[in-house]
């Protein structure tokens, strides 16, 4: 079964804290985020960074899982297109999102859980302003509660295949 | 915590955790205490510390002793961000004995401290973070970074003063330089100018001896209009292709007597003159201008007869004889070049002033951009160095408007850096040259440099007027009789405190710096990042001002920001060096997060094959299977995710290793 995991607080609406797991390419989104920190930018703290070479290293199935190990929310930052450290990564990525999606939408997890954007290596301000949005929409939506979409992982896995 | 697969070996894991206080930088917000406590009761980790510095000298001894001490064979080092100091970090544990790669490092500075307020939530995220790290290093494997030879020669692209100076202080360390510049000449916006500030040195007279030694230099190889059209390859080895464009001469048979333009049909220039900004008109064939170099012509297909009509009597050819340097059937031709380092000079465009309506540019005729003028004093430009109004008349009134396109929310908000400096300059000129009385109209006066404030005073003293204020408007409506006939410039001036309105003949226009209009496409083609205004994006704004986040490109000059000539030149130096410091090591070691083929669990299936962008996946018939040439492999990773059976694993970024991280991120404390 996809679920919580098992040792997850109960929260309630009010206290209600989004955790995000956020997949940013080395090259651009990633050093965005870093020029925010620069900048002594401030947003919510809610956001987990996995530092990928690219977002076309996005596997399908890091968000899956993610999702499945208690993410309220996943973020993907890739370079513009056209602007890709490996000229068509974040191409792939646009592809895979698109049909993910779907996918996820299927399992019965709100789109807005699942979010991705393009974030250039100088556009720190848009590291902050998408973490802000997408942690104010999560918490909007409450938590991603699994369990009740009866959705085992084997099905998620014959979708996704 | 479960335990989770994947640490089965032979040795145990033990992991070294330490965080790094950076001052107050991370310990103002994060509790590094707690988090050192946290670290030390997680799974297999043998040791916890946390101290001051972690970069610092006894920052990394501790960690090497600890290893020694403690038989560690991971380390988490929770600090700034792994793009500061990963290699620092991974230094450490090489001289400790320990492989490189089995270090990760926790960004808590760049992505908690200096981004939250709350202490707790800024702890808790650490955490998270720490965790995740400490799970996934577990699975970390000892890697070998490949080391290639380095290809000495280096492509410098942009012919202004700083690829100038770049390409000489290669070639005179003996290195073969490739110098590409677009425009049928070098020189760039240096060659345009008449005086340089502070110190009124000539362009001409510092610049033309540079370039041509460039031009004659053994180990220079110049091509003009000439443009980079392809780029392929890494650091060390690139390979570029380069486009030629027809100037219709030959140039190894143009000796650059100019006879053809003399004998050309046309008897008068009829097409304005690029270098001359419009303000005079060139001929079909031409030299951009006397100093040019190379000293070949030029044969422009859109206005020449013989292009237009094939009809024409070409008594250029004639005048060139047996020379045999004309050529109407040339096409343009490509080079491929191998080379190991880059520099990028390739410059800044000036402000369309029709873009600040309100100055009156392209409504009135006397109005002039600064460039323009700068064509105008020069003793080789359209007046030959005479200020001259459009009816030829001198102008007895002239005001200089600062700022245009500069610090202007409704066009660019940055300084431009060098307007206030060469407006001084042009102050300075015209006055000297029509003794003029000269208006300058500034916002702030920004003169820091060696010498330019004292230009400043010297300005003062010699009566050129200045007006602070951001000037409203520039009409020909009169309200006054001593208004009519002339240029009015509407100003606040905000020392006196009242809006003047000042009569002159001539109005100059200080433009600002903006990127070249095709930046983006440079950027693209050479792959490197523009800051939000287009400026190219350096390493690090202090500590690697000329690097780029390519490993072996690099830039110079004003492609990166406004620059005035000085800067150019010191950019230039620096990049030169940059290159050399490359090359020079003979190899350079590459980051092996290459991917790799699981042969049993390859299917043969294909699918990576279209996916890689460097071909660097082929498909082995014999074992159809699919094989990927790690040399040209770059290490994104998007095959890894595309595979459907999970067949091909990305060094440092194994599934497992990622999977890892995710659910550490997530597992609640």
């Amino acid at each position: 079964m996809l679920s919580r995991h098992p040792s997850a607080p109960e929260t309630s609406q009010s206290t209600f804290e989004p955790r995000i797991v956020a997949f940013f390419c080395n090259w651009c989104t990633y050093l965005a985020a870093d020029l925010a920190g620069t900048s002594r930018m401030k947003y919510a703290p809610n956001v987990r960074v996995v530092r990928l070479m690219c977002s076309g290293r996005v596997d399908p199935q890091f968000v899956l899982d993610a999702f499945a190990h208690g993410a309220d929310g996943v973020f993907i930052g890739g370079c513009h297109p056209g602007d890709c450290h490996y000229q068509e990564g974040n191409y792939k990525t646009l592809k895979r999102y698109h049909l993910l999606k779907r996918v996820v939408k299927e399992m019965g997890i709100e789109e807005e859980r699942f979010r991705l954007e393009w974030i250039s290596a100088a556009e720190a301000d848009r590291v902050r302003t998408t973490i802000n949005q997408m942690v104010e929409k999560v918490r909007e939506l409450g938590p991603l509660n699994l369990e009740l979409k009866e959705l085992d992982k084997a099905h998620a896995e014959e979708v996704l295949v | 915590m479960p335990e989770t697969s994947g640490f089965s070996g032979p040795e145990a894991v033990r992991v070294g955790f330490y965080v790094c206080h950076c001052g107050t930088n991370i310990a103002g917000t994060v509790d590094v205490k707690a988090l050192a406590e946290y670290a030390g009761r997680l799974p297999r980790v043998a040791v916890s510390r946390d101290y001051k510095y972690m970069c610092s000298d006894p920052g990394q001894a501790l960690i090497e002793q600890d290893i020694a001490d403690h038989k560690l064979n991971r380390v988490v080092v929770a600090s700034c961000s792994p793009l500061l100091h990963e290699a620092t970090f991974r230094r450490a544990l090489g001289r400790a004995g320990l492989n490189p790669f089995l270090l990760q490092m926790v960004n808590i500075r760049e992505h908690v401290s200096w981004v939250h307020l709350d202490k707790k939530a800024a702890t808790e995220k650490a955490q998270d973070l720490v965790r995740a790290a400490v799970q996934r290093v577990a699975l970390h494997k000892p890697l070998q970074k490949r080391r290639v030879d380095i290809n000495p020669s280096v492509l410098v692209v942009g012919g202004g003063i700083a690829g100038i100076h770049a390409a000489l202080t290669l070639a005179d360390a003996g290195k073969q330089v490739y110098l590409v510049e677009r425009e049928p000449t070098i020189g760039g916006h240096m060659a345009m100018f008449d005086k340089t500030f502070p110190t009124l040195d000539c362009a001409a007279c510092i610049l033309t001896p540079k370039m041509t030694a460039v031009g004659s230099h053994p180990n220079i190889k110049l091509w003009t209009y000439s443009e980079v059209v392809k780029v392929d390859g890494y650091v060390g080895n690139y390979k570029v292709q380069v486009k030629h464009k027809p100037r219709y001469v030959i140039d190894e048979l143009c000796i650059g007597c100019q006879e053809c333009i003399t004998a050309c049909v046309y008897k008068e220039g009829k097409t304005p003159d690029e270098f001359n900004l419009g303000l005079s008109k060139r001929k079909p064939v031409y030299l951009p201008f006397p100093q040019a170099v190379p000293q070949k012509v030029v044969i422009d297909r859109e206005t020449c007869i013989e292009f237009k009509s094939g009809k024409c009597k070409k008594t250029c050819i004639e005048a060139c004889g047996d020379r045999l340097a004309i050529d109407f059937k040339q096409k343009e031709t490509f080079d491929e070049i191998e080379i190991g380092a880059i520099i990028l000079a390739t410059g800044f465009k000036t402000f369309d002033p029709e873009r600040s309506p309100n100055c009156g540019y392209g409504r009135y005729q006397n109005v002039y951009t600064s460039l323009e003028v700068e064509r105008l004093i020069n003793a080789s430009g359209p007046t030959a160095g005479e200020v001259i109004l459009r009816d030829g008349k001198k102008p007895e009134s002239v005001g200089i408007i600062h700022c245009i396109g500069s610090r202007d929310a409704n066009t660019n908000r940055w300084c431009s850096k060098v307007c206030c400096m060469y407006s001084l300059k042009l102050a300075h000129l015209i006055k000297e040259h029509t003794g003029a009385h000269v208006y300058n109209f500034y916002i702030d006066m920004r003169t820091p440099g060696k010498g330019y404030e004292e230009f400043y005073d010297r300005l003062l003293d010699e009566g050129v007027h200045f007006v602070r204020g951001r000037v409203a408007d520039v009409s020909d409506w009169a309200v006054h009789p001593s208004e009519v006939g002339k240029l009015v410039i509407r100003a606040e001036d905000t020392l006196a405190g009242f809006v003047r309105r000042i009569p002159v003949d001539m109005v100059v226009l200080s433009v600002g710096l903006e990127p070249q209009a095709d930046a983006q496409d440079v950027r693209r083609l050479f792959n490197i990042s523009c800051a939000a205004e287009g400026w190219f994006l350096e390493r690090h704004p202090k500590l690697a001002p000329v690097s780029t986040f390519t490993e072996g490109v690099f830039i110079a000059g004003a492609c990166q920001g406004p620059k005035d000539i000085p800067e150019s030149v010191a950019q230039a130096g620096a990049a030169a060096a940059e290159a050399l410091a490359l090359i020079d090591a003979k190899s350079v070691e590459l980051e092996p997060y290459t991917a790799s083929i699981l042969e049993e669990e390859c299917s043969g299936c294909k699918s990576c094959i279209p996916l890689c962008p460097y071909q660097a996946i082929a498909f082995v018939d014999e074992k159809k299977k699919a094989y990927i040439n790690e040399v040209l492999c770059k290490g994104c990773g998007t095959c890894v995710a595309g595979c459907p059976s999970g067949s091909i694993k990305q060094n440092f970024f194994e599934d497992e290793e990622i999977f890892e991280e995710i659910e550490g991120v997530l597992t609640y404390a």
